[in-house]
């Protein structure tokens, strides 16, 4: 076949269905045969977060971030009806029931596929975000890495 | 029609078809057929847009006790 086509997503959202929609459509994207990047942004970051704890050395605004964000994709709120945090325990049973794929797997499956997850290191510094804390083989850069792909790609949104 | 290999996707949801099926069709040579099997109401728009983005030819498909199934000659 030609060239390969190109989709970059951004992911700003830091919502447990926001982000799942960011996914799906890489997961899809890949499976179109394109080079796929997400570039992740402020909240969307908290989409790489590990789910443990890791110790790393933070100052006292970063500690506060650290614990009023999600650690991980699958502690996220969704973005409607979240009812202080009952809405994703219902919805994943619901996703559960018509066996749509959970945001954690949706995650690994796109590295399986060879997503390029990227980690806007700007925002990781005022989030006080650090490597450590984030899930492994991923990418670490800033606006002219995401341009440099956006600009021939050939699906690009911003979620 | 020799089916090379078959696709098991039923009661599996978007994006999980297509996906599975990529996968598979990585595996086959040119001109090989992949049945796929899935319960996706999708699935139809879905895997047809796939095999013309891909190159694939879609040869047929019919629809069994709510199981749709494909039929795609690799490209």
């Amino acid at each position: 076949m030609t060239e390969k086509k190109k989709t970059t997503i951004v992911l700003l959202s830091g919502d447990y269905d926001k982000a799942m929609a960011a996914y799906i459509i890489a997961n899809g994207a890949a499976a179109y045969d394109h080079e796929v990047t997400i570039f992740h942004t402020f909240w969307g970051l908290n989409a790489l977060r590990k789910d443990e704890s890791i110790l790393v050395k933070k100052g006292f605004m970063e500690k506060m971030f650290a614990k009023m964000m999600p650690r991980g994709a699958d502690k996220m709120g969704l973005s409607r009806m979240n009812f202080a945090g009952i809405g994703p325990k219902l919805i994943k049973n619901v996703m559960k029931k018509h066996n749509a794929i959970p945001l954690p797997q949706l995650i690994e499956m796109a590295q399986e596929q060879d997503v390029k997850l990227i980690a806007c290191t700007m925002t990781m510094d005022l989030l006080g975000l650090q490597e450590e804390e984030l899930l492994d083989n991923i990418e670490y850069a800033g606006v002219a890495a995401y341009l440099a792909e956006a600009e021939d790609g050939n699906v690009n949104l911003f979620i | 029609m020799n089916v090379a290999r078959v696709v098991d996707a039923k009661g599996l949801a978007c994006p999980m078809p297509i996906v599975k099926t990529k996968k598979a069709m990585n595996e086959l040579e040119s001109g090989q057929v992949l049945e796929i099997h899935t319960t996706d109401k999708g699935a139809k728009n879905d895997l047809t847009a796939w095999a013309k983005s891909s190159g694939h030819e879609l040869l047929d498909y019919e629809e069994e006790a709510e199981v749709l199934k494909f039929r795609m000659k690799k490209g």
